[in-house]
């Protein structure tokens, strides 16, 4: 069976191939950019580097990753049916506005409030997609616009919730939604003084993550999803109901986008304000273009972007600006794009060359490289003839 | 006027790629007007005076002829007057008769395809490859497709032409070459060649008679089809009207037509990707009008689409997973509502094996075989679930002659054991061979029938233009 090995080997290196072109393109056009404009082309990257070093930095980058990796998921679902799921940042908003007003109104001892509050996040995300997927179905609706716009409507919604008429609490300048009660605080892995807490919910994307490929991979669902996403035609003529998939992976990946606010919101800030970090559902986009869709490889994209906020952040006291990080993450969605398309084609029109030669040279399955038995050998001589 | 044949898989779509500037050669030389060229994109092709028709036409339906034929080569004649002009001129010429201001959409086939002639004519092709150009005609528009082929050869242009029937390249062909797996096998001259022996030469087997032993078709009917209507989606004409059928455990219904005529709407409509405006659809005397496709597959119908590319596969999936395609709640594929890869692929490799779909593993993706190894795992598969109802939607189109052999008797097989079959194919051959019932579908509606013991490919190609339609039976023993 050693065709099958040569096969794998073949996929790793077209998996790894797209990513490792990207990021090397992205990493060459931002030092063409700094170099034009007469900066070190070099220094910046290796004060960033630096920066991965220490475990302080650690600890932010994969508290910081966690949401991101939850986003990317979210956004995940909905690419592998080609859907565009661009309204994870209002999804992943409202939910975390609305899980931090039920923490900070419902005290349950914790066992109950956590799971409560995870639920109520991911409603929250559900019915926000939800609306999307609607749309598209009974209207035709395009879910890139209506998921734009509703990122809109949330950020209304949400200015509406922490009025201090409805049920926010003014803290000095700040609208808030109140504290949180403690029971509703996820608890985190102290890794010491003056390095910080990672995140409990750290463990929770992961355990996401694993759930992520087992429901693609592994059940019924993931297939129809798959396949509708490969060839929408192909998956109705299977026998997919594609208005039942369309509203199922909306809400699936909305509800998994209202769980990205979570980390932070329980592990840290513990309450919903107007600083509540933005911006991570777009950000979770570019995670999950990098990372192909795939458990591991967004876990390591989310890293990887999760390193470039946090280490960009001191570029600004040695006299460069952080906006490198801005610039560098732009580059790499653009490289990711064309770099996966082209290692895409490539790699179809080699694998046919490949299995032209193989057939050519007589290597067909079931006569002379498997471990077949004798019997279908002689037959498929014959049939083949 | 050149013939090139060959079995599926053969090269000769690579040979044509090749000479069209759409891939490169790595070795060898081509010759035009004795001049060795090299060229790396059909622009330069066409420069030269290449020109393709491809089998799939590549026109916007919602452009008149005349906006098609200028499209991409507005540099040539402009877009006004002197195009036209152009355009009727080449048309006279050649005895094209296209009318340049008519909308391709309301085209047939055979008037689409001689406009893509003479969009070829108008960039000034001297060199005409034509791919499986008769696949999706009747035998009386091959007969004018050849005249014109004639035409085009009398006023000094070269045609190459591509084609898996033999009979055809015998009558129009002055030189043809055989290729095998990559390579030229063999040339020969129509006046002294049979196409027994073309066929030897193609796959080194007989020809193979898609005809029917006896007939095993029995009283039970699993499939009753009454009064289907489906309305067309801005109104107008029905796509489908007062369609009535049944098929029997152990029948072939041939459906003859036309494409376009309604045979794809009937398809979706039985299959249930599309639902009917009236009428009723029984399997095994269950009322599936209002199934869901899935239901209906659970439920034993089979479906080999006619747009495998389309309908069949999943292309950048491996072939285990296309297995799995269509049959994902059924086992071996699915335990509950969970995959079971395993036994999938275990079952892929059966496949694969009794099916002859010639891949060096079962983890290469669909897009990577050739078509009729792509079509051979699509009848193993849906023959794997025994089906009791086949939609058979042109089975071995784009098939060579080894394939289609071996797909004929794995229906046969099953129509043995008590399958019923609807059957639509454009090779009426098949059709007439494999079939126990005749039907006759033009436009949307069922206007003939006839027996497939006694009708001849041409009768039944003038029924199908809707020429001779009527509800007797053609038996012009005469004939």
């Amino acid at each position: 069976m050693n065709i099958f090995k040569r096969w794998d080997s073949e996929r790793v290196l077209l998996a790894a191939a797209g990513p490792v072109i990207a990021l090397v393109v992205a990493f060459a056009l931002t030092s063409i950019v700094l170099a034009a404009s007469g900066e070190n082309p070099f220094e910046p990257f290796s004060i960033m580097f630096e920066q991965a070093t220490f475990s302080d930095v650690q600890v932010l980058i994969i508290n910081d990753a966690a949401g991101l990796y939850i986003g990317a998921l979210a956004v995940a679902v909905g690419f592998r049916m080609n859907l565009f799921n661009i309204g994870v940042e209002g999804q992943y908003r409202l939910a975390a506005c609305v899980t931090a007003i039920v923490g900070a109104h419902i005290a349950f001892p914790a066992f109950l409030q956590i799971p409560l509050l995870i639920l109520s996040a991911a409603v929250t995300g559900a019915i926000w997609s939800g609306i999307a997927g609607v749309l598209k179905v009974t209207r035709g609706v395009s879910e890139v616009v209506s998921t734009i716009m509703l990122n809109s409507i949330a950020a209304s919604v949400i200015s509406y919730l922490t009025l201090e008429d409805a049920f926010g609490v003014a803290v000095g300048n700040n609208r808030t939604t109140g504290e949180m009660d403690k029971a509703g605080w996820f608890p985190g892995i102290d890794m010491g003084e003056g390095v910080g807490t990672i995140y409990g919910f750290v463990i929770v994307g992961v355990a996401l993550g694993v759930i992520y490929w087992l429901m693609l991979n592994r059940t019924r669902f993931g297939f129809d999803l798959r396949a509708s996403g490969a060839s929408e035609s192909a998956a109705a003529a299977s026998g997919v109901s594609a208005k039942k998939m369309v509203l199922t992976a909306m809400l699936l990946s909305g509800a998994i986008a209202g769980l990205a606010g979570l980390p932070t919101l329980l592990g840290s800030t513990h309450t919903f304000s107007d600083s509540f970090p933005a911006s991570l559902g777009f950000n979770a986009i570019t995670v999950a273009l990098l990372g192909r869709n795939s458990p591991a490889g967004m876990a390591l994209a989310s890293l990887l972007l999760s390193w470039l906020f946090n280490a960009a952040d001191p570029l600004d006291l040695q006299g460069y600006s952080s906006e490198i990080a801005t610039i560098m993450q732009g580059l790499i969605v653009i490289a990711v794009v064309v770099s996966y398309e082209s290692v895409r084609v490539w790699g179809t029109r080699r694998q046919q060359q490949r299995v032209g030669a193989e057939l050519a040279a007589g290597h067909v399955l079931g006569t002379t490289d498997s471990d077949s038995d004798d019997t279908n050998d002689t037959k498929k001589e014959v049939a083949a003839r | 006027m050149h013939a090139l044949v060959g079995e599926n898989g053969a090269g000769k779509s690579t040979l044509m790629k090749i000479l069209y500037g759409m891939q490169k050669p790595d070795e060898g030389t081509i010759a035009i007007h004795g001049e060795q060229v090299s060229y790396s994109s059909p622009a330069d092709a066409i420069a030269r005076g290449i020109g393709m028709v491809h089998q799939h036409f590549m026109l916007a339906d919602n452009l008149t002829v005349l906006e098609n034929v200028v499209l991409g080569s507005e540099k040539l004649y402009g877009i006004g007057g002197k195009a036209r002009r152009k355009i009727l001129e080449i048309s006279e010429r050649y005895g094209l008769g296209v009318r340049p201001d008519v909308l391709v959409e309301d085209l047939g086939v055979a008037d689409r395809q001689r406009v893509e002639i003479l969009k070829v004519l108008y960039r000034g092709a001297t060199t005409l490859i034509l791919d499986e150009p008769t696949a999706v005609l009747v035998p009386q528009e091959v007969d004018a497709l050849f005249d014109n082929l004639r035409e085009l050869k009398s006023e000094g242009l070269a045609v190459i032409f591509i084609s898996h029937k033999l009979g055809e390249v015998l009558s129009v062909a002055d030189e043809i070459t055989v290729i095998r797996r990559g390579t030229t096998v063999g040339t020969a001259v129509p006046a002294e060649t049979t196409s027994k022996q073309l066929a030897e030469l193609m796959v080194g087997s007989e020809l193979p008679t898609p005809e029917t032993a006896d007939s095993t078709v029995t009283d039970r009917p699993v499939l009753q089809v009454e009064e289907l209507r489906l309305a067309a989606p801005g109104g107008g004409k029905p796509l489908l009207d007062g369609i009535s059928f049944t098929i029997h455990a152990g029948e072939v219904l041939g459906l003859a037509g036309v494409e376009g005529n309604g045979q794809t709407e009937l398809i979706e409509t039985l299959i249930g990707l599309e639902q009917a405006d009236s009428g009723t659809v029984r399997l095994l005397g269950d009322d599936v009008t209002g199934w869901p496709t899935r239901r209906r597959r659970e439920s034993g119908v089979g479906y080999i689409p006619e747009d495998r590319h389309r309908h069949g596969l999943l292309l950048d999936a491996p072939l285990w997973e296309n297995r799995i395609l269509g049959h994902v709640t059924e086992a071996p594929n699915s335990k509950g509502m969970w995959l079971d890869p395993k036994a999938a692929q275990a079952d892929t490799e059966r496949i694969v094996k009794e099916y002859d779909v010639r891949t060096p593993g079962i983890d290469v993706t669909a897009a990577s075989l050739s078509g009729g190894n792509q079509q051979k795992l699509i009848v193993g598969r849906e023959m794997s679930h025994s089906p009791k109802f086949l939609i058979a939607a042109h089975p071995t189109r784009g098939v060579d002659v080894g394939a289609q052999a071996q797909i004929w008797d794995q229906i046969r097989e099953a129509r043995r054991e008590g399958l019923a079959v609807l059957l639509i194919s454009a090779d009426l051959d098949e059709l007439i061979g494999l079939s126990d019932t005749l039907r006759v579908i033009y436009d949307g509606r069922l206007v003939a029938d006839a027996d497939p013991a006694s009708i001849t490919p041409e009768e039944l190609g003038s029924a199908m233009t809707g020429a001779a339609s009527g509800h007797l039976e053609h038996t012009e023993d005469g004939a």
